[in-house]
């Protein structure tokens, strides 16, 4: 696997404020390809702001997001133009949402939810697009009898998987994820974990993953940021973090966790 | 760089915790721990329950933080400081250098235990069916029925998951492996063949660190063994 030691992106002293309200504040990290960084912590920490910010969403009050394009050159994301910015969007960037219904349009075809984002980078072959199609279906277990079916029909561990299919189809690099499980059942929630992570090793993505949840973080992640009131309080590889925590509220976290 | 140089070697090490949970109370573990592995070396790690045995072992797998002290490991042609390395490239040395036998399985769900087993050779670059072929035939000479192997081990017997474990951690070949009680719940037979495992492991010039409470194994797979109480960190219990 090629591993290079440029970053994917690059992060530096991330902050944002509303008003007089502290959203998040003096974020750094880098993200190499390939690698998946949990941000947890609760309601309020700072972390959904902090997840907008790296996805050009929102402007920060200070601070800046260097990301290395395809083409091998690592661009201010403040520089690029609109229409850079929603290239990157379409092609190179997944950003599934909590909540499918943001991240998917809801009454028409799965199948043209997928072959959407293909057209926006310019296929045109209607009997490509739909093949490609179905196979990203059948690689998120949805039966690809559903194809026609608008999500609308879907139920909600479908409706992520299908999320995830239109996101990935593009063969994006980085993927953000904002608490991808949440909202879902239990065993709907192992088997959703369980192909996000077969998926994020064989396509070799980068990720960060925005959650509450330290058993997805486990799952999922190789590092970790802990954040707390809009900081971040501790960081590291993820076993160590969640293993042998250093701060107070990262022990708090740890300790309440119920045992299965 | 000297061939004979150990492959793994601590100096100085030292754990404690602080339970903030607990009122800040802290609980020193072990200081300055002091021991070094050569290739082909099976060193035990001995002291009664809670002298810190495991805790080295994860310190040096990078999964507790080191203190203080170093925690040095042959790299490829380096030397490197687990106690200072970054999450990067503690995470290559689990792919290239050290191995680690967990005292439990940490079952992920749905994964069958064949691909728990191949996971850390895909992981280092072996395409999907020889690492799956190579998985079954240790899975199969540690005794797991084959009928088991597409099954995920969540829900095994004790032994069963050990033994998948054990497949796991000593399935890659790599220069150092870490081994925290493997014969706990097994029997005799399968005690036996985890012990050839070893000898078959320190005769490719692996350096092992080991804890194992069965006297006979201990005896007969390690070259020495090393009081961890001697590294009893002072105000311990």
């Amino acid at each position: 696997m090629s591993e290079p030691d440029v970053p994917l992106l690059v992060a530096e002293g991330m902050t944002k404020y509303y008003g007089r309200q502290l959203g998040c504040r003096d974020v750094s990290f880098s993200l190499y390809q390939g690698e998946v960084l949990a941000v947890v912590g609760e309601s309020g920490s700072g972390k959904t702001t902090l997840l907008q910010l790296l996805s050009t969403q929102l402007v920060p009050s200070a601070g800046r997001v260097r990301y290395r394009l395809r083409d091998g050159v690592t661009r201010d994301l403040a520089d690029l133009s609109e229409a850079e910015r929603r290239f990157l969007f379409r092609t190179d960037w997944g950003y599934v949402h909590q909540d499918a219904a943001l991240g998917l349009r809801m009454n028409v075809s799965a199948g043209a939810n997928v072959g959407e984002r293909l057209m926006a980078v310019g296929w045109r072959h209607y009997g490509r697009i739909r093949g490609s199609a179905v196979q990203w279906l059948d690689r998120v277990e949805i039966d690809t009898d559903r194809i026609d079916d608008p999500p609308l029909t879907y139920s909600g561990g479908m409706r992520q998987r299908l999320q995830i299919a239109r996101n990935l189809v593009t063969q994006p690099r980085l993927v953000f994820m904002d608490e991808p499980t949440g909202g879902l059942d239990v065993s709907v929630q192992a088997r959703l974990l369980d192909l996000l992570r077969g998926l994020v090793t064989e396509l070799g993505l980068a990720a960060v993953i925005v959650t509450h949840d330290l058993a997805v973080a486990r799952l999922l992640s190789h590092r970790i940021m802990v954040m707390k009131g809009g900081e971040v309080i501790e960081a590291g590889l993820t076993d160590q973090v969640l293993d042998d925590p250093r701060e107070p509220y990262t022990q708090l976290l740890v300790s309440s966790i119920l045992p299965a | 760089m000297s061939a004979m140089e150990p492959l793994l070697q601590l100096t100085g090490v030292a754990k404690s915790f602080t339970m903030h949970l607990q009122g800040g109370i802290r609980l020193p573990v072990v200081a300055g721990v002091e021991f070094a592995v050569g290739a082909g070396e099976c060193v035990a790690l001995a002291g009664p329950s809670g002298a810190g045995k495991s805790s080295v072992l994860k310190m040096i797998f990078g999964n507790y933080r080191c203190e203080a002290g170093q925690i040095f490991v042959r790299h490829e042609d380096e030397r490197i400081d687990v106690a200072r390395a970054d999450p990067r490239a503690i995470l290559k040395l689990r792919r290239t250098t050290i191995g680690y036998v967990s005292q439990f399985l940490r079952a992920v769900p749905r994964v069958a235990a064949i691909d728990v087993v191949a996971e850390p050779l895909l992981a280092s670059g072996v395409p999907r069916e020889s690492a799956r072929a190579r998985a079954g035939k240790l899975l199969a000479r540690l005794n797991v029925p084959e009928r088991l192997w597409g099954l995920p081990p969540a829900t095994f017997s004790g032994g069963e998951q050990q033994r998948v474990n054990i497949a796991r951690g000593f399935l890659p070949a790599l220069p150092i492996l870490l081994l925290d009680e493997p014969t706990a719940s097994l029997d005799a037979a399968n005690r036996a063949i985890v012990m050839d495992l070893i000898t078959e492991k320190k005769e490719c010039g692996t350096a092992i660190a080991s804890i194992v409470h069965d006297d006979d194994v201990r005896t007969r797979a390690a070259d020495r063994v090393i009081d961890i109480t001697r590294f009893a960190a002072t105000g311990a219990k």
